[in-house]
């Protein structure tokens, strides 16, 4: 092996930002991943303090405009201003997206622990549940869900909440299988033999290495959770009265909106969400090559 | 003459005796698995809607008594009697027995939009439908992914096809839904050249005309190629990755050193033996293909499985929405398991143990 010498002077250190973005550059799908969330998020912001809410609910604009000035993306049939719509439609989508993935892997990982790390007869239980539970559409499971309740009271969090409920368990078993291999090196052992306490083994040991994994699942769960939750709106499912970008579509196709020539109405919801879920499949796949250090590539 | 054995179920070299008692216990242990994920759908199903404030048979009267205009005295009678009809009133176990009892023979009730028709008749008048388009939508985007996976993978492939396959993983995030509504913009609206919903032609009769045959086959290519276009990439990544581990296979080398010609290398050597662990993905793939399947044809208005789950939803149909949801997971989870009997034959170098 050849180790080449290091000119004094040329040593010195990249600044972490500049690291970052060297890292960007290699890892291109992280890369583009980022740059349209980020567009997307300053879409939203920027939009959330210029436009009036209001705008994005029934009778606030002119009806079944075609795209211009006044309104970039037309209006609907109920006088919704379709640019308002998308700003708060992406708002209530990042807000469901985040805290169902948050909470499904929180539950994942608490789970995937406790499976992992006490085996037994928790991770027989834990694990034949998520076994039973993998087979059955998860999503016409909650169709089911949502179809239950009442539709003019689901809000925005409900729909979070449905979400969320059967979709802890592909969280739960990446992190037990991640937790049982990790179990088993020798740092883990050095610290059982050095008497520290299982919570110790947990936090201070085993939990800070699997942080790229823990990143992954939450992108991956976010995905899963934008997603299921537009396919209840798609169905007629969502919170009827919001703005979700589902809905919006929604309410085209149930108007004809393509028989009656309002081509814009389903056109700027659907590109929104193609390019959200777009941005999040796209760093998934990133930290997927962040996570797993076989598939990465040299510099 | 002598006697022959059968040849056995995997191939093993265990005496015909033990093997058949191994894979007769294997069988039970899927058909019970199967089972189990049968019941945990159907008691999920059983028990979320009666954890709901909302009562279903409530909902649906007062809609009916809102159009018409019945006393509310009247509307309380109305339900009292229905539900003594139906044995809602009854304790809650015994609904729940008779329920699973239900589902054992297919039965899952009325549908109250559409009263006298049962829930397992609207199912059997839109399945062939659904089944159609999965079925044409599935072979050709797993042989059409698979095998530009396969050229991706293959370092004597032109460069050009090599490349080809980027657009598709790249569509991969899309889901078949939102490619319907581009489709439709593009290609229905904007060029005008195929058809923007419906199963034929408005004011067309079914019947068996080539001209019919082909207004139908022009209404369904759209929500065809909208499934296909989503599902492909996946196919793609997969059949890449696959590729790649089996060109580095000693069979592959030694077929090359054979001087055998790159046709026969990449058809008998690296196609067929990474082919193999693609039909597990198969089945795994299924729920996500059947779903998508039914939002899309939802958007196409097609006659299928999806459009009478929308118009359930519109119409506050419970019957009918909790049917179609049991029946399509019982129909998934007993491909799946149908299919994990299939892999051993099909690849030797699964056992089944």
């Amino acid at each position: 092996m050849r180790t080449a010498a290091i000119r004094p002077g040329a040593a010195h250190q990249p600044g972490r930002v500049t690291l970052f973005f060297r890292y960007l550059s290699r890892n291109a799908s992280l890369g583009a991943g980022l740059a349209i969330l980020l567009a997307l998020a300053a879409f939203t912001i920027i939009g959330l303090m210029v436009i009036d809410p209001m705008d994005a609910y029934p009778l606030s604009a002119p009806t079944r405009r075609p795209p211009s000035w006044d309104f970039p993306f037309g209006t609907d049939f109920f006088g919704r201003d379709l640019v308002a719509v998308m700003v708060v439609g992406m708002w209530q989508t990042a807000f469901i997206g985040l805290v169902a993935g948050g909470i499904g892997t929180f539950v994942g990982v608490v789970l995937g622990f406790v499976s992992a790390y006490f085996g037994g007869w928790t991770d027989a239980a834990i694990r034949t549940v998520c076994q039973v539970l993998t087979p059955i559409p998860v999503l016409l499971i909650q169709v089911v869900v949502a179809g239950s309740l009442d539709k003019r009271d689901v809000t925005i969090f409900t729909m979070a909440l449905i979400v969320v409920m059967l979709a802890w368990m592909g969280p739960t078993l990446i992190i037990r299988s991640q937790v049982l291999t990790m179990k088993e090196r020798q740092f883990v052992s050095v610290a059982k033999l050095s008497g520290i306490s299982d919570l110790g083994i947990i936090f201070k040991e085993i939990l800070p290495n699997l942080l790229p994994f823990i990143a992954a699942a939450f992108v991956g769960q976010v995905f899963l959770a934008v997603f299921a939750s537009f396919y209840l709106a798609v169905l007629g499912l969502g919170p009827l009265r919001e703005p979700l970008l589902g809905n919006i579509i929604w309410s085209a196709q149930s108007q004809g909106a393509f028989f009656n020539g309002w081509w814009w109405w389903p056109i700027a919801p659907s590109v929104g969400m193609i390019l959200i879920l777009g941005s999040l499949a796209l760093i998934n796949m990133g930290l997927d090559e962040l996570a797993n250090p076989r598939v990465r590539k040299s510099e | 003459m002598a006697k022959v054995p059968p040849p056995s179920f995997s191939g093993s070299t265990r005496t015909s005796g033990e093997h058949s008692f191994m894979t007769l216990k294997l069988i039970a242990r899927r058909i019970g698995f199967l089972f189990m994920v049968i019941w945990a759908a159907s008691t999920i199903i059983f028990f979320v809607p009666r954890l709901s404030p909302v009562n279903p048979v409530r909902e649906r009267f007062s809609e009916i008594a809102r159009l018409s205009g019945f006393a509310p005295e009247d509307l309380e009678k109305i339900i009292e009697s229905f539900s003594k009809q139906f044995g809602l009133d009854r304790p809650l176990w015994e609904q729940y027995i008779d329920y699973l009892w239900n589902i054992m023979r297919f039965d899952f009730g009325f549908s109250l939009n559409r009263y006298p028709s049962t829930v397992i008749e609207l199912i059997a008048q839109s399945l062939p439908w659904t089944i159609g388009l999965l079925v044409v939508t599935t072979i050709l985007s797993f042989v059409i992914g698979n095998l530009l996976g396969a050229i991706a993978a293959w370092p004597r492939a032109p460069r050009w096809a090599r490349n080809f396959s980027t657009p598709f993983v790249l569509f991969m995030g899309v889901p078949p839904v939102l490619m319907g509504v581009l489709l439709l913009f593009f290609v229905g609206f904007r060029l005008k050249l195929l058809p923007l919903g419906g199963a034929y032609s408005i004011g067309v009769v079914p019947n068996w005309s080539w001209e019919f045959a082909l207004d139908l086959l022009r209404h369904q290519i759209l929500p065809a190629l909208a499934l296909i276009l989503g599902s492909v990439g996946g196919w793609v990544l997969t059949m890449r990755g696959m590729g790649i581990t089996i060109q580095g296979e000693d069979y592959v080398n030694f077929a090359e050193h054979k001087g055998l010609n790159g046709v026969t290398i990449f058809r008998d050597y690296y196609l067929r033996n990474a082919l193999l662990p693609q039909m597990t993905g198969l089945a795994l793939a299924l729920g996500t293909v059947v779903t998508s399947a039914i939002i899309v044809e939802g958007l196409f208005a097609l006659p299928g499985v999806g459009t009478v789950l929308i118009n359930a939803i519109r119409a506050n149909d419970f019957p009918v929405i909790y049917g179609i949801v049991i029946f399509i997971t019982i129909a998934i989870a007993a491909i799946m398991t149908l299919m994990e009997f299939l892999y051993p034959l099909l690849d030797p170098r699964i056992k089944n143990e």
